[in-house]
């Protein structure tokens, strides 16, 4: 099975290398090589999954590690993880890569940068690979910043486009913020436990060597991370603007896999995380939920409606794992990556259509385009909680969660409230998409004139994506695989191990029947009030936004989130830069130059000193001298008669002094 | 080969003197020539890597002969863990830069007999065991570098201020600040050399300049006894050291001299030069007063300064408008990085450290070989002034992807282990609280995301600029310099063991005897 998992990782990864050099030169400009190594890949992980299926064991894993870094006193390892949980998301990953590939052969065909396309959903795919495949901190963060990358080169694709580059950047540098706050928790993890593996890191805090606040601290630091990557409240700015890249990108990487890598990353070190830990996570997914919710009630474009459902949805994911659902938090991870694919790819559809992405432009495309419209309903119902789709099941285990944990400690019901308020919300917008996409009469009659049903290269991914979404894994028998972790079970015989929350059996049947019931009725109300307003025109949607303008400004600007970045860390950043730089100009260089001139004005000063002064004072002894000489020179006449009256006269002279 | 590192020196030498007896107009034979001895210096380099004995502490490549007798001076070469990762650097960029200086069409000779001289010095100065010799190299370097600032650099200009800069004015600023602080250096070492005694028993006499006996303190006699007159020669040495790396403040001279400096010189000089700095302190300051490295506020001192390095030259950077400006400043922000590693006095932090000095050696060298392939064609470096070359030349856009990628420290490229061990030895260390330092240094990471993706949008993304729809890609001999700088940037980020294996045992006994000097054991307190 490690064969398997190494081919998996390495296919994607010879794919890339293979189409980002010699892509252009081959046939169909190797479109098949990413596609064909992806659905390799996924023949590959079914034996795992079956394995995995087969054992039927909570504890299922197989593990290799090979010596990568070698310190002397610290040994980095490479090493690859294999349990219940990563054999589902190598199917989850390969399968909704796979088709996402054979879509994008539709999707894409007349982009002059094909192969590059290729060749950046292949680079993809190994990094998110990597990310499932790993078993430490170390490697989990080399891949995560990865898939940071691919999420880049694809956002950018069309990077002609300034909104297109300017939406890569920012994605990557608001990631890379959560990032570094990761880091620093692997920090503090790695300098008190000495390792990076996943297992000997849960063993480290079940005997209790990082425990307490700095245990917190790591936890939320990790956390943060997954806040960068499941664009959670408040880094979540990154991934609407992430809408830029070609639509079948935005159904792998922003709705599918990559941003449910921060819930997976959750999951897999959920052990790590204190109670308290638990409930900065609950808190910000039930923000998240709830604020990308009432965004996504006002929006226009299709593909922006699904963004924020997305980051609305991740919210979701987190309450779940913040109020102890583990299970609830990956089965809802997993069944929104198929829905989510499935409402993208019909987005992708009707755009690739009516070449348009505004909802204002469509309508009335349910009779040209039934595929899209089927699947895209099923997808819709799925997102909104309706049974017996895939989402009920899910996001009910989730409200039940948060049910439970509201009950036990009931200063945080607020948590489970609002996840339903939110809840309530997705029927509604989701269902608004539909009417306003699907519903109606056409609104632009020449787009409706051109649209028509996408070639079947598009519409048998949706097929396959909308079976997932009606049919579902078993709700028991995930449960009994995706065991919630004790971290008790790492710890050392003989430790005794605080488990952050008890279990409440009884709280917990209570909790499963009330949130079935609510959450049924909530998705039912959502789904009435929008088929009121936009199908049935009984509520005019424009009266009520007038008269609650206030609100509706407020969800129409996104709660003003960019603006306020951009008036604070962005212009603060440049602001201190620009300052930095003319004071290294002004300042420090300043200095140094200053120091330079005062040297040489001393030079010159010491040079005029040494020409006046010093020289002068040499010349006025030859001057003096000279003078002397010039006089004295006066009485050598040359006369021989001159002489002699000299001579006599001195003699007088020394005579009368002689005298005295 | 016994004589190995006296042959990888002085060879360039031998070129020189050919390269001299060529008529000047020949210019393709002096560029064959040149390229020809730095390429036999690459063959010896890895003659080196190959027999180099990784597991060893001792000095190897041995050579040792008096030299002036009566001052105890010696022609000692040797290397070790630490040094040879630099000549493999030093030999390896000596090579690349000769093909980036092949457009060089101003007085030919002097340019590679300069080159050579440089590489002479530089070989030198990690390759000798002497202080008085590595002294000797460390000056060597200095006036080849000056006239290649000077004479081949942009020409002199009067600024819309007034001020005069240019070639000439850089290459002073720099000969003259290096200066300064080779001064510094020389009373250190005369003051290391007159207080240490080889033979005990005849106090006063038998000094000596050679390093290893320089590191051994229990040969440290006279005023070395006293703490505060340690700390006074660190404190010296530590100014000499800083100005080459360099540290802030003593930086300003880097901008310029690289703005003013052609492809090549800034190659050599990002990439080799500024490690001479580090080397410096990890070869003499630290082994020769570990005592005084340990101090408080010195250990505090250099992290801070680190620290400083990262955030302030990332935030100048983000700041530039000139291309070679802000990878000058980016060469400042990730010098600051070595500084923390090293300051943790960890295997992790050391090793890190001197692996940040190797790897950004090769990828700040092809920042800026790239940044002269658009300045070749473009003829100005103004940021703002590019835009959508991305369409035009899709190669040279990868080229710069890669190289700015791996400057911001992404995973799976060099840079990225460098910085991340340097970063974990930091926040790791048992001897200091480095713990908010680092954190805080972690700042960097992002804004240098945050700056190369702004320059990289700016130039490559958004529409092509109609000015350059001609633009020619990036050509054969271009690829040539710049290919095997990018393979090893990938190798090295995904396996970096080559690498670590050769120095870590040489660092791991660094950190060791830093640790276990005690000034108060050793009776110097």
């Amino acid at each position: 099975m490690i064969t398997n998992a190494i081919l998996i990782l390495l296919l994607p990864l010879l794919a890339f290398t293979i189409q980002i050099f010699i892509g252009k030169r081959l046939p169909r400009k190797g479109d098949w090589v990413s596609t064909g190594a992806m659905f390799l890949a996924f023949f590959l992980a079914v034996p795992i999954l079956i394995q995995a299926l087969s054992s039927y064991d909570p504890n299922f894993k197989i593990t290799q590690s090979w010596e990568w870094i070698n310190f002397g006193a610290v040994n980095v390892t490479f090493g690859i993880h294999i349990d219940n949980l990563t054999a589902i998301m190598l199917i989850v990953v390969t399968l909704i890569s796979s088709l996402i590939h054979l879509y994008s052969i539709g999707y894409m065909h007349d982009d002059p940068r094909y192969n590059r396309y290729f060749a950046y959903l292949s680079i993809f795919s190994f990094s998110m690979l990597g990310l499932i495949l790993v078993d430490g901190f170390f490697g989990i963060y080399i891949f995560w910043e990865l898939v940071g990358l691919s999420s880049y080169l694809l956002i950018g694709f069309w990077f002609e486009k300034n909104s297109a580059a300017n939406a890569a950047k920012k994605a990557f540098i608001t990631n890379r913020i959560g990032d570094v706050a990761m880091f620093a928790g692997i920090l503090i993890i790695f300098t008190t436990l000495g390792v990076f593996n996943f297992e000997e890191v849960f063993r480290g805090i079940a005997d209790g060597q990082l425990s307490g606040g700095l245990l917190t601290a790591a936890g939320i630091l990790i956390f943060m991370g997954a806040v960068g990557k499941s664009a959670q409240f408040p880094l979540h700015v990154w991934l609407p603007d992430a809408m830029e890249g070609p639509t079948p990108v935005s159904a792998l990487i922003h709705a599918a896999t990559m941003v449910a890598a921060g819930v997976y990353m959750v999951g897999r070190t959920f052990v790590i995380y204190t109670a308290d830990a638990l409930l900065v996570i609950a808190y910000i997914g039930t923000i998240t939920a709830f604020m990308a919710a009432t965004i996504a009630l006002v929006q226009k474009d299709i593909k922006r409606v699904l963004a924020y459902s997305t980051v609305s949805q991740l919210g979701f994911m987190m309450v779940g794992l913040g109020t102890g659902g583990y299970t609830a938090g990956l089965f809802h991870l997993i069944t929104h990556a198929f829905f989510k694919a499935l409402l993208f790819l019909g987005s992708g559809s009707v755009i690739h259509a009516v070449h348009s992405q505004e909802m204002d432009d469509m309508g009335g495309l349910r009779k040209k385009m039934p595929i899209t419209f089927w699947t895209f309903l099923i997808g819709t119902l799925a997102i909104s909680g309706v049974p017996p789709f895939s989402g009920f099941w899910s996001k009910d285990a989730i409200l039940a969660s948060a049910l439970e944990f509201g009950m036990v400690n009931p200063t945080h019901m607020v948590i489970f409230v609002v996840t339903l308020l939110a809840a309530g919300m997705t029927g509604f917008y989701m269902l608004r998409a539909v009417y306003l996409t699907f519903g109606g009469e056409p609104r632009d009659k020449k787009k409706f004139d051109h649209a028509h049903e996408s070639p079947l290269v598009m519409t048998i991914p949706l097929c396959v994506l909308a079976l997932f979404a009606v049919g579902t894994i078993w709700w028991g028998w995930l449960e009994h695989l995706l065991t919630k972790p004790e971290l008790s079970s790492y710890a050392s015989s003989g430790v005794q191990v605080l488990e952050a929350g008890g279990g409440h059996p009884d709280v917990a049947h209570t909790a499963h029947k009330i949130a079935m019931f609510s959450s049924i009725a909530i998705a039912g109300l959502g789904i009435l009030l929008s088929t009121l307003v936009y199908h049935w025109k009984k509520i005019s949607a424009e009266a009520w936004g007038r008269r609650l303008k206030p609100i509706y400004t407020l969800f129409w600007n996104k709660y003003y989130f960019d603006e306020l970045y951009g008036a604070t860390v962005i212009a603060g950043t440049l602001f201190i830069s620009k300052i930095s730089s003319l004071f290294d100009m002004k300042v420090i260089d300043g200095f140094v130059n200053a120091v330079a001139r005062i040297t040489t004005r001393f030079a010159f000063g010491n040079g005029r000193f040494d020409i006046k002064i010093i020289d002068g004072m040499v010349n006025l002894v030859a001057r003096v001298i000279g003078f002397f000489g010039a006089q004295l020179r006066t009485i050598q006449t040359g006369r021989v008669q001159n002489y002699i009256l000299m001579a006599l006269a001195a003699v007088v002279i020394l005579f009368i002094i002689q005298q005295f | 080969m016994n004589k190995v590192l006296t042959l990888i020196t002085f060879l360039p030498m031998v070129g020189i003197l050919l390269i001299l007896l060529v008529p000047k107009n020949n210019k393709t034979l002096i560029r064959v020539l040149a390229a020809t001895f730095t390429g036999l210096q690459v063959l010896i380099a890895v003659w080196i890597y190959i027999n180099f004995d990784s597991g060893t502490t001792s000095m190897q490549f041995r050579e040792q002969y008096k030299w002036i007798p009566s001052f105890n001076i010696e022609y000692f070469m040797g290397i070790d863990g630490l040094s040879v990762t630099m000549v493999l650097l030093t030999a390896f960029l000596s090579f690349i830069c000769i093909f980036a200086s092949w457009g060089i069409n101003k007085g030919v000779k002097g340019y590679f007999a300069m080159f050579l001289l440089l590489d002479t010095g530089m070989m030198g100065v990690f390759c000798s065991l002497d202080f008085f010799l590595f002294y000797i190299f460390w000056e060597v370097m200095l006036l080849p570098m000056y006239f290649l600032i000077g004479i081949w650099g942009s020409p002199s200009r009067v600024e819309p201020d007034g001020k005069v800069r240019g070639g000439p004015y850089a290459a002073i600023k720099f000969f003259l600040y290096t200066l300064f602080g080779s001064v510094l250096m020389l009373i250190a070492m005369l003051v290391l050399y007159f207080n240490v005694d080889i033979d005990p028993n005849t106090p006063g006499i038998q000094h000596t300049f050679n390093m290893l006996h320089l590191m051994d303190q229990s040969l440290h006699t006279g005023v070395l006894n006293d703490f505060n007159v340690r700390l006074w020669v660190y404190a010296a040495l530590f100014v000499g050291f800083a100005i080459k790396v360099p540290l802030f403040p003593f930086h300003t001279w880097l901008p310029d001299a690289h703005v003013e400096a052609p492809t090549a010189v800034s190659v050599i000089l990002a990439g080799v030069l500024l490690k001479m700095g580090t080397y410096g302190m990890l070869r003499i300051s630290f082994p020769m007063l570990p005592d005084a490295m340990k101090w408080e506020y010195f250990a505090y001192g250099l992290a801070i300064l680190g620290v400083i390095n990262i955030i302030y030259g990332a935030f100048c950077a983000m700041a530039q408008t000139d291309l070679k400006k802000l990878v000058a400043y980016s060469s400042i922000s990730h010098m600051g990085i070595v500084l923390l590693g090293m300051s943790g006095l960890t295997s992790l932090g050391m090793n890190g450290a001197v692996m940040q000095m190797f790897n950004h050696g090769t990828g700040t060298a092809m920042l800026f070989l790239l940044v002269g392939v658009i300045y070749d064609r473009a003829h100005h470096r103004n940021i703002d002034g590019f835009g959508g070359l991305a369409v035009r030349m899709p190669i040279y856009t990868a080229a710069m992807s890669l190289a700015f990628f791996a400057g911001l420290g992404l995973p799976g490229l060099s840079s990225f282990m460098s910085e991340v061990f340097s970063f974990l030895g930091a926040f790791g260390s048992e001897m200091f609280n480095l713990k908010a330092i680092t954190i805080i240094s972690t700042i960097g990471i992002v804004l240098t995301a945050g700056y190369f993706l702004w320059t990289f949008q700016r130039m490559f993304l958004g529409e092509l600029n109609p000015k350059y729809k001609d633009l020619p890609d990036i050509n054969g001999r271009e690829l040539f310099t710049i290919i095997p700088l990018g393979i090893i940037i990938i190798f090295l980020g995904i396996y970096p063991a080559p690498l670590l294996n050769l120095m870590k045992t040489s660092l791991n006994e660094l950190v060791e005897v830093i640790k276990a000097a005690d000034p108060i054991l050793l009776g110097l307190q």
